[in-house]
């Protein structure tokens, strides 16, 4: 069951589009990793979900419904670009936000109370927004977000602006409501977040999406077949089928050589004629990383 | 609409509970009421006699200096030399001295003080000197007091308007006074109140709070509960001005009145008129017939209930006429600074309309004053203006159904530029650029 279904959505400003039949579907209770260079159209899509604006073409599903008034509240949202209002006081504005989405004052004010206690900041309560730091805001802030309880989350740069601590403690927040059965879209430039977090992933370049599926899967298709090893001694008269891609020196003596294998080749026929000319530390496949999934998708991408 | 409500309740206790609103609040009225108690204490305050000697070496004037509140006559008889001399031994304040041939050379007059003498003082003296010789000069041409006093008539007309209720004696004076008084409130409100709603709007694209805002309330309910919730603080305002202004008028008289001497009936006018909030006019006693009675018959002759009933729909239409389009600019810029080239052509309009006003004043049926009074941009000012001195009610209905219709259309306009312009951030908005986003689907 997904929870967002998006059909052939088209978007277009009046100089430019911002989205060009993107189709994408996000399962319910994964944390989808929602990827792309500035200015791909990923906030323009995120302000399509969130009912900010209408797509031209194009429909969205929530839960298997065209998305609607009714959806708002089951819907928590993180912008980039933060703010509250700084005259404000904290608890004020905390229950103005909660009541916003469809919370009861009181209701409100006690799930308020527990999560004062949680991120320990009962003293906030009082405190004008203006005087909290800027890190202290932005926890203030990811409590708007979630008070409310939504079933789907989406959270654009969540990490940016916190110190270690604290985006560790955010960390643990979000997999703490996935468990719960949210859905969380990340909308990130931190391939680190999205390697450590995401289940799914989408990538949007030039206002068209150009990859997505589970992270594993995709992961599974940008292998390139090549293996790493970590050895000592001299890697001399390889065959034809191993190809060596790179090899770097170790401070400690050893050597790491990256070695692409042909179709028909295994990696054990590999290991094995490796076997009686090295002393081998270390031996993996290389498994590519986001970032470098992330580069090769977008530069593939023909210029406009 | 339970968002609605929530954002109105928001914007009206935000404003409410500032430092500024209850300073504003509670000045005005104390700084209205503080300055009128000022003029009476001082009136009050001076009433430590000053003594005046007189020389008085023609003889004309024994009888013409008369003891005031303020001064106290002495007459002296001897030379001018021992009288300076004496003078300066007693605590006399001023000596006069009024030669022989003061009728043909009236310039001779002297007036010796220790220190400096008051201008009052001295015109004083002048005044009675003045009119003495004066007297004295006509009744030698042979004009007696009684020719003089006869010939003093004192006009005083009334203004009768002919309507179907029948003769109504009416003041254009009042009129005058209270359609000037609403032009300028509803003048000052709109700049006020329109600005806070511009400055809220900036305040929330700047703290780039709107998008989290506008992901749970449509942008045109969170535009409309600002302009509503600031509109309620303006009616607060209004409300508290006047019931304090009354509480502290009421207060301050009475303490005042306890301090007064019984024996000033000028005084007593005076308080009589500042207790029913009139101004503090200086009348010449005798003069006038009876100033006060004028006064309240000229205002009661207006239909109070007619003008607050349209005060109140001319401010409120007034303002959320005006009010939209400053939201709308608001929304188009980033920061106060840029909000300037935007103003001009909506605060034109309103200053235009507070110019006219002085000349609907004049004419309050003219042509300007109709066609003015029916354009919803300058109709809540000059229909206020207007409407003091009677207004036949076809027309008021007609303004008052172009007033709506040109706040809907101007919130209308408003609200397109408003859920564009709130989420555009670091571009130069031209006029071009605003027309675009009116034709956004």
């Amino acid at each position: 069951m997904n929870i967002i279904e998006v059909r052939n959505v088209t978007k277009e400003y009046s100089n430019h589009v911002a989205l060009d039949d993107v189709s994408i579907s996000i399962p319910k209770g994964c944390i989808f990793g929602l990827l792309g260079p500035n200015g791909a159209g990923k906030t323009s899509l995120i302000r399509i979900i969130n009912q900010i604006t209408g797509p031209d073409k194009g429909e969205i599903l929530f839960d298997g419904q065209l998305l609607n008034q009714s959806h708002i509240s089951r819907i928590g949202y993180l912008p980039e670009e933060r703010g509250l209002y700084k005259k404000m006081k904290v608890g004020e504005q905390l229950l103005y936000l909660a009541q916003l989405k469809g919370l009861s004052q009181k209701q409100a004010m006690e799930k308020l109370k527990t999560w004062f206690v949680k991120f320990d900041i009962k003293t906030w309560w009082d405190k004008s927004v203006s005087d909290l730091s800027k890190g202290m805001q932005q926890k203030v802030q990811f409590v708007s977000t979630v008070l409310h309880e939504p079933d789907l989350i989406i959270l654009d740069e969540p990490f940016s602006g916190f110190d270690p601590i604290n985006a560790n403690l955010i960390r643990d927040e979000i997999l703490e409501l996935k468990q719960k059965g949210s859905t969380i879209i990340f909308s990130t430039h931190r391939m680190e977040t999205v390697e450590e977090l995401c289940d799914y992933i989408a990538l949007i370049h030039k206002s068209k999406k150009v990859l997505d599926g589970p992270k594993k899967r995709i992961k599974e298709q940008f292998k390139t077949n090549s293996y790493f090893v970590e050895y000592k001694g001299n890697l001399n008269g390889l065959e034809n089928n191993y190809q060596i891609l790179s090899e770097k020196e170790l401070e400690d003596g050893y050597r790491r050589t990256t070695i692409h294998l042909d179709e028909n080749t295994s990696p054990n026929a590999l290991l094995s004629s490796l076997l009686p000319t090295v002393e081998i530390r270390a031996f993996g496949e290389n498994i590519p990383s986001m970032s470098d999934i992330f580069m090769r998708s977008v530069n593939e991408v023909p210029e406009a | 609409m339970r968002n609605i409500f929530l954002v109105i309740k928001r914007e009206y206790l935000v404003r409410v509970k500032k430092k500024s609103f209850l300073i504003m609040t509670l000045l005005a009225p104390l700084l209205f009421v503080g300055f009128y108690a000022t003029v009476i204490w001082v009136a009050l305050g001076s009433v430590d006699k000053k003594t005046v000697q007189v020389l008085d070496e023609s003889g004309l004037f024994k009888k013409e200096f008369k003891d005031s509140e303020t001064l106290k006559f002495v007459y002296v008889d001897s030379s001018i030399d021992s009288a300076k001399a004496t003078f300066k031994a007693s605590d006399a304040n001023a000596l006069v001295f009024i030669p022989k041939n003061v009728i043909r050379e009236p310039k001779g007059v002297r007036i010796y003080a220790a220190k400096n003498v008051s201008m009052d003082l001295k015109s004083e003296i002048e005044k009675v000197i003045e009119k003495q010789i004066e007297d004295i000069k006509l009744s030698e041409a042979g004009i007696t007091h009684k020719i003089l006093e006869d010939s003093r008539v004192n006009v005083s007309s009334e203004t009768i308007s002919l309507s179907e209720e029948g003769e109504k004696t009416s003041s254009s004076g009042a009129a005058t006074v209270i359609g000037g008084i609403c032009a300028f409130l509803i003048y000052m409100s709109v700049f006020i109140y329109g600005t806070q709603v511009m400055r809220g709007i900036t305040e929330e694209k700047t703290s780039r709070i709107v998008e989290v805002i506008i992901s749970s309330v449509r942008p045109f309910e969170l535009m409309l509960g600002k302009i509503i919730g600031v509109a309620l603080v303006g009616l607060t305002q209004f409300v508290l001005w006047i019931l304090l202004t009354t509480a502290l008028t009421s207060a301050t008289s009475a303490v005042l009145s306890s301090r007064m001497p019984k024996d000033s009936p000028q005084m007593q006018q005076e308080m009589d008129m500042i207790q029913k909030g009139m101004p503090n006019q200086n009348m010449p006693g005798g003069n006038v017939e009876n100033p006060v009675a004028e006064v309240l018959g000229a205002v009661n002759s207006l239909n109070i209930p007619l003008i607050l009933g349209c005060f109140l729909f001319y401010y409120l239409g007034g303002y959320l006429l005006y009010s939209a389009l400053f939201g709308a600019v608001g929304a188009a810029v980033d920061n106060d600074a840029d909000t300037q080239q935007f103003m001009l052509p909506i605060t034109l309009p309103i200053i235009f309309s507070f110019v006219f006003a002085q000349f609907v004043l004049r004419d309050p049926d003219g042509t300007l004053a109709f066609w003015t009074s029916m354009i919803p941009f300058t109709s809540p000012i000059i229909m206020m203006v207007r409407i003091p001195f009677g207004v036949p009610a076809w027309e008021i209905a007609l303004s008052m159904v172009l007033l709506v219709l040109g706040f809907m259309g101007t919130t209308w306009l408003a609200a397109r530029i408003y859920r564009v312009g709130i989420l555009m951030y670091g571009k130069k908005v031209t006029y071009k650029e605003l027309a675009k986003w009116i034709f956004y689907k």
